[in-house]
């Protein structure tokens, strides 16, 4: 049933561009059209490519923000947080933490 | 079937309905929803729309290009690993291989794990363990990250919890001893509530889900809203969603208030108010299925619900679309068809920010 939903409605993850939309709803408390304009305005794209594999499998990659495929040596997990919080300029909690961790 | 649309029950049934009998379940419904709310119906366009969306001849269902939403869960990472209760699959996965499996092989906007009971009472005792498994998954996972459980607070009643139960003591006309008991729940659910959504942040939990909250009534709403208005200014960094368990807010209590506004009976597009000034981020309505009527029906309640709702709110609107809720269907396995339309109709004509 939630992948029904994921593949009905949902915008796709890291697969496109729906985790960086999620923040700015998280973060910022943005309605859905609100954020996606956000993110599109930081990517330097268009909206309609916020969902496009094909657009942001490129961008993802170039930005090394994370991708649905496994590169060896790009960027996932935390370190993909911390671009992603730069690019977005929002604080990701987690990212916080590990950078006070850190030191940074 | 000639002439007749496949349609499904709410309990899930397939049945074969005329297109003038949907077209009137469809009516029914959203009267129906606006009548108790005092909300405006949908109007003969959305009505028409809802119609081609239960008419369009495919199984699967979708919105067009560029209409997607943000979808946010309740641990449904854990579907892979648990048991037939939790409607799961049984897989031998630990926790963190089902994030990584949900986040990476579904493709899911966001992620969510949370304690197999899945409720906060149970999480308390276990706090370290669960701090250390959301922690470790927090460093390899990319998409936002949440925490969920339920505030539940029929678990701090007896035979559950410390407290005399209210559901004992009503019928037995002990009133003020039912009332008492609930306030006093109240406040030792808010604090488990704040104890553990600190000790979430101080692992930088990305974010927490008070999931099927007033489950127990008025005042297991309000033990939620309390901490999150506590959690808001103690971490201010962990996003919030707070996620309903009914479509009205049951006065199990009666009196209790919060910030002035009486919280018994309250439907979706009051209780997004209350739980915005509390400062939560993402409101998650829940809108009851009948079994007995037809998903038509169902969906054109459940859209009349949430279309006010997002009107009205301040904050993302993401509507719960589990079993038995918004217009899919009462059962274990709720067919994709049925699934597809409830996601369609929620969005395009309800206006939901995410699901």
């Amino acid at each position: 049933m939630p992948t029904a939903h994921v593949m009905a409605s949902a915008m796709g993850g890291i697969r496109t561009a729906g985790d960086l939309v999620a923040w700015m709803q998280m973060t910022r408390k943005m309605k859905i059209d609100e954020a996606k304009t956000y993110v599109a305005d930081k990517l330097g794209v268009e909206l309609i490519a916020l969902t496009d594999e094909e657009i942001m499998r490129q961008v993802r990659e170039d930005l090394d923000i994370g991708i649905i495929t496994s590169v060896s040596g790009s960027a996932k997990g935390i370190a993909a947080k911390w671009k992603i919080a730069e690019l977005l300029d929002i604080d990701i909690n987690s990212v916080n933490h590990f950078r006070a961790k850190v030191g940074i | 079937m000639p002439n007749k649309i496949m349609c499904r029950m709410g309990d899930g049934e397939r049945v074969w309905l005329p297109a003038e009998q949907i077209k009137e379940d469809i009516l029914r419904g959203t009267r129906d929803a606006a009548e108790r709310a005092k909300i405006p119906e949908l109007t003969e366009e959305e009505c028409e729309r809802l119609f081609d969306i239960m008419a369009d001849p495919s199984k699967v269902v979708s919105v067009s290009p560029g209409e997607e939403v943000i979808v946010t869960d309740d641990a449904v990472s854990m579907l892979f690993y648990a048991d037939q209760e939790n409607s799961g699959q049984g897989i031998p996965m630990s926790r963190t291989q089902s994030l990584l499996a949900y986040e990476r092989a579904c493709a899911a906007d966001t992620i969510s794990m949370g304690h197999t009971d899945y409720s906060f009472k149970q999480v308390k005792p276990i706090i370290n363990y669960e701090t250390q498994e959301y922690y470790n998954a927090s460093q390899m996972t990319t998409a936002p990250f949440f925490y969920g459980s339920q505030p539940n607070m029929g678990l701090y009643f007896q035979p559950d919890g410390p407290y005399p139960n209210p559901a004992e003591l009503l019928p037995q006309g002990k009133i003020s001893e039912a009332l008492e008991a609930q306030e006093i729940a109240m406040e030792h659910l808010s604090a488990d509530l704040i104890y553990i959504g600190k000790e979430m942040n101080g692992v930088g939990c990305e974010g927490i889900n008070f999931d099927t909250a007033a489950s127990a009534g008025d005042a297991d709403f309000k033990a939620t809203l309390q901490a999150v208005e506590k959690l808001k200014a103690l971490a201010p960094g962990m996003s919030i969603i707070v996620g309903m368990s009914s479509e009205f807010v049951m006065g199990m209590h009666g009196d209790i208030t919060y910030k002035g506004k009486r919280l018994a009976g309250i439907y979706p597009h009051e209780q997004v108010k209350v739980v915005e000034e509390a400062g939560a981020d993402i409101f998650g309505p829940a809108i009851n299925v009948n079994t007995s009527e037809s998903i038509p029906w169902n969906l054109a309640r459940a859209v009349t619900f949430v279309k006010e709702t997002v009107a009205v709110a301040g904050i993302p609107v993401h509507p719960n679309v589990g079993m038995g809720v918004c217009g899919v269907p009462m059962f274990e396995v709720p067919p994709v068809d049925a699934v597809t339309r409830a996601s369609k109709s929620l969005v395009q004509i309800g206006k939901a920010d995410g699901l």
